[in-house]
This record gives structure tokens, C-alpha cells and sequence, in this order.
């Protein structure tokens, strides 16, 4: 299923009403509790709420976007929605969850302002089978990225996920980084689970091709 | 199992080491790694592209950004007066 750009836009007027009750999870988060006493009126609450996942929505932002200022804009817009809504978060899907599908919808719609001659959607580029095929199978270096200082290792991750489609980009920053199960992944994106996996592994096997230019054994660095 | 195969079933071999992977499917990917370099090396350099990612900051989140941020998030939320009523500390 596609999350296309229209459903993107028509979602983003009410994000929450559409994701609330997506997933069947029974775990219980301790942030129910917090998320209880913020529509209770406790604004501590909802500041500690704030505090602990703005990072998590700031680089997921970050990752679909590219853009920082974008990114800034989008975790302000991200929280605000979810405050506004609060009441209708029930607490059978994960608060975390909750925030990164609001999250997702709106990185989204701000790429497709960005190109706004596009359309940009969770399946843009991915029709293609290029980059499933392995092509390197150079070993790398024990310990790799210990051959580049701090700032060089996270510019060559910002300039190989920046290179993948936005629907594999997506899909492993949600995956991979930000560690949401598949289902999580697969409910957030609007996908099926077949679907997640496929262009997890799309990208997986994409960015390790890149990445291999940087790790091989008897390379030089570039 | 041949190596389109084997990478056909990567991500529920990544995904599913903590035994949720169909124990004979595992022992089919086993077999093939095992007679496989390519495929071996595919799976550790992966595996590593995961690791990494996951270990690194690709972007940086100073204090300072997040201290901002939730100000102004926080200041946003209270000037609406709509639902939930939050209380000012």
C-alpha cells in the first residue's frame, strides 16, 4: 500500500485520528502514566514526554528530510499535534510509535513542498530491483570505522543513507536506527509487513555496497 | 539454497536470531553460509552497516537544540488554552 502524497496531505490534518488504534499492542509503556497526568493537566508531564523523545523525532525527521531546518520545524509541528490530540491517544500502540507516524506524515508532506513539482511518496524509487544484488564482496577492516575520527564516520553515514530513495530511507531509519519492530515499522509507514522487509532489505544491501567503498580491507581511505 | 535464495530470506535471518526463524530455514541458511563466501561476507558487512548506523550520531542533537526545541514546543502548548488544559508549573 502506498502512503501517497495525497493521502499524506489529508492525513496530516488529523495524524493522530487515523493512527490511534492502528496496532492491537497490549504492552503497557510507563508512559501512559505520563501521558495520562499531561491530559490531566500536568504540564511537567508532558515536558518529560517532550524531553525523552524529541531526539527520536528530530533525527527521524532529519533522515527522511535531509534538511535540518526542516527537521526543527517538523519536531516542533510533530509534539504540538500530539498535544493537541492527546486525548485521543489510548494507549494501545506505543507513545513513541504514535509520535513517529505523526512523525513520518510530516516529514513527508515537507518533502513533497520541497518538490513541489513531485510527487513524494513512501514507494517513490523502489520499484526498481537495482541494488539488490550484491556486486562488492570485499571483506572490510575488523573495527572499520575506527579508522575515522568521529566527524568523518558521521559524514559518510549522512552522504550514504542521503543517497538511498526516501521509501528505503525511511524504512531503515525506522527499522534500523530508531529500532521500531517490523510491525511497528509497518503500521507507522502504512506497509505491509512483506513490504517493510523487502526494502529493508533494499536498503540494508544498498548502504553496505556504499559503505563498503570506506571499510574494505587495502583501500585507502577516501 | 543458492545465493537468490539465501538473500531472499536475509532479513528474517537478521530479524529472527532470537528464534523466531523457522529452525529448518535457519539450517538451510547455515548450510549455504557455510559453503558460501560471498554470501558470508554479504551477511557480515551487513550486519556491520547495521551496527554501525545504529552505534553512530550521523547528526548531532546538541543540548542547546534541545533546550530550544522543547521551549518553544512547550511554549506553543501552553498559548493554545485548548485540550488537554496543562497546567503552568
Amino acid at each position: 500500500m502506498a502512503l501517497q502524497t495525497t493521502s499524506v496531505a489529508k492525513d496530516s490534518q488529523h495524524p493522530i485520528e487515523l493512527a490511534a488504534g492502528a496496532e492491537t499492542q497490549t504492552e503497557i509503556s510507563p508512559d501512559v502514566a505520563l501521558v495520562e497526568r499531561a491530559k490531566a493537566g500536568d504540564a511537567a508531564a508532558f515536558e518529560q514526554l517532550v524531553t525523552q523523545y524529541e531526539r527520536q523525532i528530530f533525527r527521524t525527521a532529519l533522515h527522511i528530510t535531509q534538511n535540518r531546518e526542516d527537521a526543527e520545524d517538523i519536531t516542533q509541528d510533530v509534539f504540538f499535534k500530539a498535544f493537541q490530540k492527546l486525548n485521543q491517544f489510548q494507549g494501545n500502540s506505543k507513545f513513541s510509535t504514535w509520535l513517529v507516524r505523526i512523525a513520518v506524515n510530516e516529514s513527508l508532506m515537507r518533502l513533497r513542498k520541497r518538490r513541489s513539482s513531485r510527487t513524494v511518496s513512501i514507494d517513490q524509487d523502489v520499484e526498481t530491483d537495482e541494488g539488490s544484488i550484491p556486486r562488492d564482496f570485499a571483506e572490510w577492516r575488523p573495527n572499520p570505522e575506527q579508522n575515522y575520527s568521529q566527524t568523518q564516520l558521521a559524514e559518510i553515514l549522512r552522504k550514504t543513507i542521503a543517497g538511498l530513495p526516501p521509501g528505503f530511507r525511511t524504512v531503515f531509519t525506522l527499522r534500523d536506527i530508531e529500532n521500531l519492530s517490523t510491525e511497528e515499522t509497518a503500521a507507522a509507514l502504512g506497509l505491509s509487513v512483506p513490504a517493510v522487509k523487502s526494502r529493508l532489505l533494499r536498503a540494508r544491501l544498498q548502504l553496505r555496497e556504499r559503505l563498503s567503498r570506506y571499510f574494505r580491507q587495502n583501500e585507502a581511505s577516501e | 539454497m543458492n545465493c537468490t535464495e539465501f538473500l531472499s530470506k536475509l532479513t528474517d535471518y537478521f530479524d529472527g536470531q532470537d528464534g523466531q526463524i523457522d529452525p529448518s530455514l535457519l539450517a538451510e541458511v547455515k548450510a549455504h553460509l557455510g559453503a558460501c563466501h560471498h554470501c558470508e561476507v554479504v551477511v557480515d558487512t551487513t550486519r556491520k552497516t547495521i551496527d554501525v548506523y545504529r552505534g553512530a550520531a550521523a547528526y548531532e542533537f546538541p543540548q542547546e537544540l534541545a533546550d530550544r526545541l522543547r521551549a518553544a514546543i512547550m511554549e506553543r502548548c501552553r498559548s493554545t488554552g485548548k485540550l488537554p488544559d496543562i497546567k503552568t508549573k
